[in-house]
């Protein structure tokens, strides 16, 4: 007589679909992770509904975090001669006495964060040991000695005849003031059109911006 | 009662001197390289920065000294908006008015400046020009087509509507961008920043202090 027996069920699940998937989705994170540029300095930038890519490169960063302390940064990945070209004009403006090599520094420094009577000093310092955080920040406020208004005018210069953006990335919780002494140092250089940087935030239900949107999808 | 039988009787018996090849089994186990997958996951999913940065045009006018070359705006299709502490938001219509019969000076929020900014878009709609024949509103009217607004058979209507926005000093970057994201959220064609005076500050201080905002 034929016994009923159990079939017997092996414990080993097949991972291989698994293993597939898992390792799709860390390829795609592998390739859509964009490292940020070591930025020491925390900004939170506010969120606006438009969604305009952000141009990065030929094109001058000014940041101030929430402590309004305010960063210049050249964005010019292809042309390296722009860096060389605006701490040169510095350098002759502000008669600064930085040597070639120290001039060279100045394109590993991400963020410019200091009056000029110091920069010879962070040209100097290692780049692992620049910590843009206990930075002063560059002077804007004092209508006498708006420094920033210098370094937009050197930046102007290097890139003319170029194509050049200006973006500004404020820190939600700066105070006004110093978004204003930004723009004051743009406008004195009649820079008149710049980009603010924000995050991307999704678009009121119901408001007037909402329904053009929709009928423009129709 | 159910459990798995190992071997036992079940299958071929092997008798003695039947020796079968060895089988090797084509599995390997995954299990390691799954952990490191997911922990590879893991790490490139909080540092992968979804959110890219997007940017918001801004346009400011030059300095203009002349009074010829100033923009005249029309007094009664004015909103001024002012920003202070505290995320608050301050404003009046037309001209600022402050006596003890009137006072048209008046606080409100970033959740109901936008009820504030749409109501006074309509009452300037509303008694807006209808003079289609004026080239400015012709090129308006154009504009809007081409921009696919789906009103912009009113857009010469909405043309003298203007918001001044005032941030004073304590009004953070925040305030200042959500409320230009204000005014592309209802379409306000004409807005201008400009610089706070002294009698609102002083205004906004007393509401300030009474209403106890630090």
């Amino acid at each position: 007589m034929p016994s009923v027996k159990m079939p017997r069920k092996s414990t080993v699940v097949d991972m291989t679909p698994f293993v597939d998937v898992s390792f799709l989705i860390l390829t795609f994170f592998i390739m859509a992770t964009k490292f940020k540029p070591p930025e020491s300095v925390d900004i939170k930038t506010p969120g606006s509904v438009l969604s305009q890519e952000l141009p990065t490169h030929n094109a001058v960063m000014i940041s101030f975090d929430s402590s309004n302390r305010v960063f210049f940064t050249v964005l010019s990945e292809k042309d390296d001669s722009k860096y060389e070209a605006i701490i040169t004009n510095i350098n002759t403006t502000q008669n600064l006495g930085l040597s070639d090599a120290e001039m060279k520094q100045f394109k590993k420094v991400y963020m410019t964060g200091v009056p000029f009577a110091n920069l010879k000093e962070l040209l100097n310092t290692p780049e692992k040991d620049q910590k843009p955080s206990e930075w002063p920040g560059i002077p804007y406020a004092d209508s006498t000695n708006n420094q920033l208004e210098w370094w937009v005018r050197a930046a102007k210069e290097a890139f003319q005849g170029e194509k050049l953006d200006f973006l500004i990335k404020g820190d939600g919780h700066s105070k006004y003031p110093a978004f204003a002494g930004v723009m004051d140092a743009l406008k004195k250089n009649d820079q008149l059109k710049y980009h603010l940087v924000t995050s991307l935030e999704g678009i009121p239900n119901g408001s007037e911006l909402d329904r053009l949107e929709a009928r423009k999808k129709q | 009662m159910a459990s798995i039988e190992e071997g036992g009787d079940s299958g071929h018996k092997k008798g003695p001197g039947v020796k079968k090849a060895k089988k090797l089994s084509t599995r390997v186990d995954m299990t390691p390289m799954v952990d490191l997958g997911f922990l590879l996951i893991t790490f490139f999913v909080f540092t992968a920065t979804m959110s890219s940065p997007t940017a918001l045009d801004l346009n400011m006018p030059k300095d203009v000294n002349d009074d010829k070359d100033k923009t005249e705006v029309k007094q009664s299709s004015t909103l001024t908006i002012m920003l202070g502490k505290g995320n608050q938001v301050y404003y009046y219509e037309g001209m600022l008015e402050v006596t003890e019969s009137k006072n048209n000076f008046k606080s409100s929020n970033f959740k109901d400046i936008r009820k504030v900014i749409l109501d006074k878009k309509k009452d300037v709609i509303s008694r807006g020009k209808t003079d289609l024949t004026d080239p400015q509103c012709i090129a308006e009217r154009k504009q809007a087509e081409k921009d696919g607004d789906p009103d912009w058979e009113n857009a010469c209507l909405a043309m003298d509507f203007v918001v001044v926005i005032k941030p004073d000093k304590d009004a953070t970057y925040k305030n200042v961008v959500d409320i230009l994201d204000e005014m592309t959220i209802n379409q306000v064609k004409r807005y201008a920043m400009i610089k706070i005076e002294d009698v609102e500050v002083e205004l906004i201080k007393k509401t300030e202090e009474s209403a106890g905002i630090k």
